[in-house]
Formats: structure tokens, sequence, C-alpha cells
């Protein structure tokens, strides 16, 4: 600003890659008039790791770790699209009691997502103490997953024809005690979040998304339900277990952040009542396929498969030529779009509400990577 | 003894003795709040806090001040390098010399000057001076949005905050800040001016820079505002000064409203620093509380909200006082 000219209406503000609220290495470059924003453009690529080109050179289950690493926030419906779409090619039909297993894991998997979301979205607008409340209910429902999984974020967990290790009745009796602190919680949280006059001055109106926008630029998730669309493929195209189970799709009205805050609230409430319903229906059996090969070799053909995760659609498609190695696979990450249409929206908006904007898209930078 | 008060007379030895005192207090104040701001954020996060060093971690702020010191002055190359320097310097002297007129007890007081809310109003405006020199040597577009919402704060809520002090200074008839206190002899201000009591909290806690007015130095917006290039002692004399401010305020909210060093069976000193210790804890609440309001929901929130409430308590206050 000081060495710009006088005559210079705007300036450029270099917000990140190293900036608090950026979550992640995200770089966006705003041209400022004063306090508002002119125009802004993301510079992406600082977290780049070229998942897809790995895919090209290992073989299917050398691939496995990496879907843990590109959402690290919702690793398991990673591991699950990925695992899904390559057991559509090789034919394995997966048993009911491993479904239910990944339904609850990958349910679990979506409130530590959210309940992050939730504390660091908080702390973007200011307000510290959210943050601490839900890292120590998030605590909970990792060392549930530590319990079966064996690790508390990169999860690599699900295996082509099922789940490599079963729940125990601790893990159960530990599901259904968190479930039940956690409603007891969310009393707490709507009344000095929710309800907090700061926080709705902060949040009502600001960010809007309308639907065509949305439709326009691929939004999914809580983002495009806080549009009022009710999209999820839980439901428009259900997998997995997810029929067997009775759940809503809450939507927003009006797409501002508040809605899109109120959305993930509700659907936190969703995925308990989803764990609570697999608990209850758990059915015995074995949790592997039978004569799934060791060495996975899919036949000649491609497969789209098309997952929920905590921030929308992500599609994996696969090209297989008949090979141990995948010739292509292609993945459809849901914050990319998001963050397409995000910047748009901080068009005349205040630096602040960049930073309240960008959290509630709750973009996972290594993900837009890839 | 003698040869020293002949010289000075007594009133000179009793500046140098208070200002020893000032300076002793300022920094073992602002060690205790920065302590007692971890420990309320802790508690109220469900966490025990520095536990370490000292009794619980009592004496963690002494380790973060040697710290601190043995730090690199970092000065990053484009600086305004004058008024870079003397930033630190100007934040902290109006706060030294604020403590000049506060009572802490019926006799210990440095000054008891017949202007004293006026000079410490006047003198705790000079920090936004040098949070502004500070924003804008750093040559940091951060720190300079940090200063320029700094000073547009501190404008907007000055104005309440003096009409909201005058409502006070209307019924004792005094600048003088011991003789707001001798007012206070039969009931508190607090009990007849609850409004202006919580116009005046809301406007100290922007005046000093605190959530859910922490503008200039949101973190997760400006990363730190205006002190962002400030490293070691620097830095730490911006702590220093926020902190030393917070006590300052309080002060005179004690003073104001809570009937200064007033109450009964211990020494006047302990209720008053009891007090404004309170007051304090309640500052450090809504900051562990409230999420932070937006720029222009903040000025507009002064402008539209604040003054015009005031006023009205400032008109209520004079009809009162002429009908009764």
């Amino acid at each position: 600003m000081i060495t710009s000219g006088i005559e210079e209406k705007t300036f450029v503000l270099n917000l990140g890659p190293q900036h608090p609220s950026t979550h992640g290495v995200l770089r966006v470059l705003l041209e400022m008039d004063g306090e508002y924003i002119v125009a802004a453009e993301p510079v992406i690529g600082y977290g780049h790791r070229a998942h897809e080109h790995m895919a090209e050179n290992r073989n299917y289950h050398q691939f496995l770790p990496n879907m843990g690493r590109v959402d690290y926030l919702h690793a398991l419906a990673f591991n699950q699209g990925y695992c899904m779409a390559v057991e559509k090619l090789l034919g394995i039909t997966v048993p009911e009691r491993a479904e239910y297993i990944r339904v609850i894991t990958n349910e679990l998997n979506r409130l530590t997502s959210h309940l992050l979301w939730f504390g660091a979205y908080l702390m973007d607008l200011g307000a510290f103490t959210p943050f601490l409340y839900c890292f120590d209910d998030r605590e909970h429902i990792l060392d549930l997953l530590d319990r079966i999984t064996g690790s508390r974020l990169t999860y690599c967990f699900f295996r082509f024809g099922g789940v490599p290790a079963d729940l125990d009745e601790d893990f159960i009796f530990g599901c259904r005690a968190f479930i039940k602190r956690l409603r007891s919680r969310w009393v707490d949280y709507h009344n000095l979040v929710t309800k907090n006059v700061i926080f709705i001055h902060r949040t009502k109106d600001v960010g809007v998304f309308t639907k065509e926008q949305c439709l326009l630029y691929g939004i999914t998730g809580p983002n495009l339900r806080g549009s009022g669309i009710p999209y999820d493929i839980r439901k428009s195209e259900p997998y997995s277990a997810y029929p067997e189970f009775d759940f809503e799709i809450p939507i927003g009205e009006n797409g501002d952040i508040y809605d899109r805050y109120i959305v993930r609230l509700r659907e936190m409430e969703q995925s308990c009542r989803i764990i609570e319903q697999a608990l209850d229906k758990l059915p015995n059996g074995p949790i592997m396929a039978e004569k799934v090969p060791k060495r996975i070799k899919p036949p000649v053909g491609e497969v789209y498969q098309a997952v929920e995760t905590a921030r929308g659609e992500f599609g994996i498609y696969i090209v297989s030529q008949g090979d141990v190695k995948p010739y292509r696979i292609k993945l459809r990450v849901p914050s990319f779009a998001n963050l397409s249409l995000m910047v748009e929206s901080f068009k005349d908006n205040l630096v602040a509400d960049v930073v309240a904007i960008l959290g509630s898209i709750d973009v996972v930078i290594p993900e837009i990577d890839r | 003894m003698d040869m020293v008060t002949q010289t000075l007379g007594i009133e000179g030895f009793r500046m140098i003795a208070g200002l020893i005192g000032v300076i002793a207090l300022v920094s073992v104040n602002a060690l205790f709040l920065i302590w007692m701001e971890r420990k309320v954020a802790a508690h109220m996060q469900l966490r025990p806090g520095p536990m370490e060093v000292g009794p619980h971690g009592a004496l963690q702020t002494i380790a973060d001040a040697v710290k601190l010191m043995g730090k690199e002055l970092i000065t990053p190359e484009e600086v305004d390098r004058p008024i870079y320097y003397l930033a630190p310097i100007v934040v902290f002297l109006p706060v030294l010399l604020t403590f000049l007129v506060i009572p802490f007890s019926q006799t210990m007081i440095i000054k008891d000057m017949n202007v004293g809310i006026v000079l410490i109003l006047a003198f705790s405006t000079l920090t936004v001076l040098a949070i502004l020199m500070a924003g804008w040597a750093s040559n940091n577009k951060y720190s300079v949005f940090g200063a320029i919402r700094s000073v547009a704060q501190n404008i907007a809520y000055e104005i309440p905050l003096l009409v909201t002090v005058m409502s006070i200074i209307l019924m004792v008839g005094s600048f003088r800040l011991t003789d707001i206190v001798a007012a206070q002899s039969r009931y508190w201000f607090i009990l007849v001016q609850p409004l202006a009591f919580i116009l005046f909290i809301i406007c100290a806690t922007a005046e000093t820079n605190r959530t859910p007015f922490d503008l200039p130095e949101a973190e997760s917006e400006l990363v730190a505002g205006f002190h962002t290039e400030y490293s070691g002692m620097r830095f730490a004399l911006f702590f220093l000064a926020e902190y030393t401010n917070m006590f300052i305020v309080s002060a005179v909210a004690a003073v104001l409203f809570l009937g200064g060093w007033r109450g009964p069976i211990l020494p006047g000193v302990v209720w008053f620093l009891l007090k404004v210790y309170a007051v304090i804890f309640l500052i450090m609440w809504f900051r562990w509380t409230f999420p932070r309001v937006r720029f222009d929901q903040l000025v507009t929130f002064a402008w539209k909200i604040l003054i015009p409430l005031s006023f009205v308590n400032l008109l209520l206050t004079a009809l009162a006082l002429k009908i009764f």
C-alpha cells in the first residue's frame, strides 16, 4: 500500500499461503479497494502430490493408502469410494456386516470432520473456546476409530471385498455412549454459538450462494444443501448399506453462511441417527468377501463411483486395461468446485468476510491440490 | 530522608516513590494478568492451562518474559525506522502516566489532581497514536489495516465513553477521582447508573482492543495486525501496554461505578484491587466466549447504538438530578 502510488485506486493483498485462516496452503490474491474486495484469484497447487499419477505407477493395493491422504479429514469416505470402484470392476459383493461397519466408521469420520470444521470455523470468526470443546468431542471418536482402524487421522481401513477388522463390544458400547454425550453437548453449542447475536450478524446474508450459481459451478455437499437443493449421494444414488437406514437430508433456505452452518450441525445429528440404527441392526456374518484375489487384476473396463464425503461428492473414475496397475484414475473432489464459487462470492465483501466465507465452505487444501 | 524531602518537597518525594511503585505494579500486574488470562481461558476451555513452571504455572509468564528478552529484535528491511523504533515506547508512556491519578486507596495516590478523569481519558487516547505509528511504519498491508481499524474504532468508541463518563461527572460535580469515590459513600453508582456501566464496559473493551472488538489485531484475519512485524521485547512492550491498559480501564470502572477503595473490614487498597480484577475477569470472560464482530458492524454499533444511548443516559441523568 505504501509503495504503490496514490493515484492507484486498488491494491493487491496477498492472503496466504501461510495465513492462519486459509486452513492449509491456499493462497488467495485479493484485489482490494480499501477493505472491500474487487476481485479474488486463488493460487493453488502448493500441496500438489500427484495422486492421480501415483495411481498409474502402483498396483491397486498400493494406491489404497493414498486415499486417506487426499482428504485427510474424511479419509474413510475416500477409502470407500475407491474400494467400491475396484469392487465394481472385479465384481465382488461385499458382505452385509462389512457394509454396516463401513457405514458406521464412515459416519463417525464424518462427525469428526464436521466437528473439526465447527471448531475451526468459530476460531476464524474469533471465538477460540468452541474449538477446544469440539476437539474434546472429536477425541472420543478418534479413540473409537483408533481402536478399530489402528490410526487416528489418515485411515486406510477398508479393503477390496470388506474390512480387515471386526467391531468389538467395547467399540459398540463406546459408540453409544459417545452419541449420548454428543447429543447433550448440542444444547450448549446452540445456546453459546447459534443464538449468539454477534455470530448471527457475522453469518446471516453473508456469502450467499444462489441455487443457480451452485448448479453452474457443480457445488456439492453441505454447501449445496445450504442453498436449498436436497442432493445427497447417500439418498440420490444410494450405495453401501445406506438405503437401509432412515435419515433426512437437512437443507437451508438462503444459501448464506448461517444456512451452511445449520446444515452441517443438523447433518451431525443425522449421522448420529445412522450410527445408532446401524449398531441396532448390525447383522452377523463375515466381514470379508470370499475369493478376493491376492493379486488384483481387473478385467478391461471403466468404472465411476461417487460417494458423499463431508464436503460433497467425491467421484472416482478408474480405467482398467486388464493390468495390475490402473491405466488412469481420475479423482473428482468436491472442494475444487466449492473453491471456484467461493472466489466468486468474495466480491464486494470485506476482508473479515473472506475469512468467514472461506471457513464456511470447509475446503481441504490437499484435496484441491491432490 | 530529611534531605530528600527538603530538596524535593513532600510532593516530589511522593512522585518518585509513586513512580517506582507504578513501574513495579505495571510489571507485576502484567505478569499476573497474562497468567490470569491463560488460566481463565484454560478453565473455560476444559484444560488446566500452564502447570509446569511454578505452582499452577504461576511463574510461566516470567519464563516467557525471559524468553522474549533473549529473542532477536528483528527489524524488517523496508520499515520506516525512526517511527518503527519509537512506536513501542510511545505505546507505553501514556499508559504509565495514567497511573498518576488512580486512587488505590484514600491516601495511596500519587497526585490527586482536580482533572483526574480527564487526564486518564486523554492519555489512554494516545495509545491509538502508537498503534497507528506501528502499523504505518511496519510497511505491511496487514499492519496498516490493523492500524486504520484501530483509529476508526478508537474514534468511534471514545465518544460514547466520554459521554458515559460525563453522566457520572454530572452526579458528582467534580473531575477529581477521590471526589467521585467519596460521592459513593452511601451507594455505588452502578446501582443508579446500570446503563452507564454497561456502556462503559462495552466501550472499555473496544478501547483496549479486546474480543469481541479486537479487530486491530484479529489474528485470524490480519494475522496479528499492527504488531505483526515486531519481535522480542518490542512485541512484549505492546503486549505489556495492552494488559496495563486493561488494568487502567478496569480501575476507572471501579472508581466510577464500584465505589473505588470503599468496602468493609479489608484495607482500601485490597478492595480496590479486588474490584479491578473482577472487572478484568469480566473482560476476559468476553474474550473467551464471543466471536469477533465485523469491522463495519463495529463502527455501526458505536455510531448508531452506543452514542445515542449514551446521550440518552446523559439527558436522563441531568433530568433526574434536576428533579430530585
